[in-house]
């Protein structure tokens, strides 16, 4: 039912870094299962307009073995957080353009609130600490994109001790 | 030797994705004040290190055939 395989899939991981463009199916056939009453997935797209400003596109980069490390160690703390929780997540690089999915996440649980939950942690953890770039290319000019949440200093969200042992 | 990695604008500054540096034996905060003094690196003492793929603090010594990423804030998703 789920055989088919998009071009630069991983058969054997549910945490990948690609240069292809990515489907929601993906992710989604990772995690559902019979135990599962709910996937919740999460799409991230190139948005055009940010602050008036026109995005023309966007170049991500990874550390593309430590980036695939550190969604996994995602994965591990929504299985700690959330009972009989199953994630998988995508992140895209390279060139993408406006409205390309740059990052796919999907979860299962038995339950719902679960599943909304833990897809909603997953994005704000991999915008913490998950090293990936995005490099904005506007009609005007460039910049490399750093500190997105922007409601602590950069400094202070370093890796808990914890984290760092974990990962 | 030390592989030294660098990413997003740190790459750009330093025009190089990857150095051997001579750092066996220094903390990884020796390593940033000698990449600080050798390139021109902005905003470097704002990046967070990797040691072999996992975060690190500024006081993990280095061996030999480490590889050491600077890694300025992501904005990833």
């Amino acid at each position: 039912m789920h055989s088919f395989v998009w071009k630069g899939e991983p058969m054997d991981k549910n945490f990948w870094i690609t240069t292809e463009p990515i489907r929601i199916e993906q992710v989604y056939k990772k995690v559902v299962r019979p135990q599962a009453g709910a996937v919740s997935t999460f799409i991230g797209t190139v948005r055009e307009f940010t602050k008036g400003k026109r995005t023309l596109y966007l170049q991500y980069q990874a550390y593309v073995p430590m980036a695939e490390k550190k969604l996994e160690q995602i994965g591990r703390e929504i299985a700690a957080k959330w009972e009989n929780a199953e994630t998988a997540i995508v992140h895209r690089i390279g060139r993408l353009e406006i409205s390309d999915i740059a990052v796919a996440i999907a979860v299962s649980t038995p339950h719902r609130n679960d599943a909304f939950e833990a897809s909603r942690y997953a994005i704000e953890r991999i915008k913490e600490m998950v090293p990936i770039w995005k490099k904005e290319h506007w009609e005007d000019g460039t910049k490399w994109i750093g500190d997105q949440k922007e409601q602590v200093s950069y400094a202070k969200r370093l890796p808990s001790k914890e984290q760092m042992e974990n990962g | 030797m030390v592989n030294v990695l660098f990413f997003a604008e740190l790459q750009e500054a330093v025009g190089k994705e990857r150095v051997a540096v001579d750092a066996v034996g220094l903390t990884i905060a020796e390593l940033k004040q000698q990449c600080s003094q050798e390139y021109d690196v902005p905003r470097l003492d704002q990046a967070m290190v990797a040691l072999n793929e996992e975060y690190t603090a500024d006081d993990a010594l280095l061996a030999d055939g480490d590889t050491v990423a600077f890694i300025p804030p992501v904005s990833g998703g």
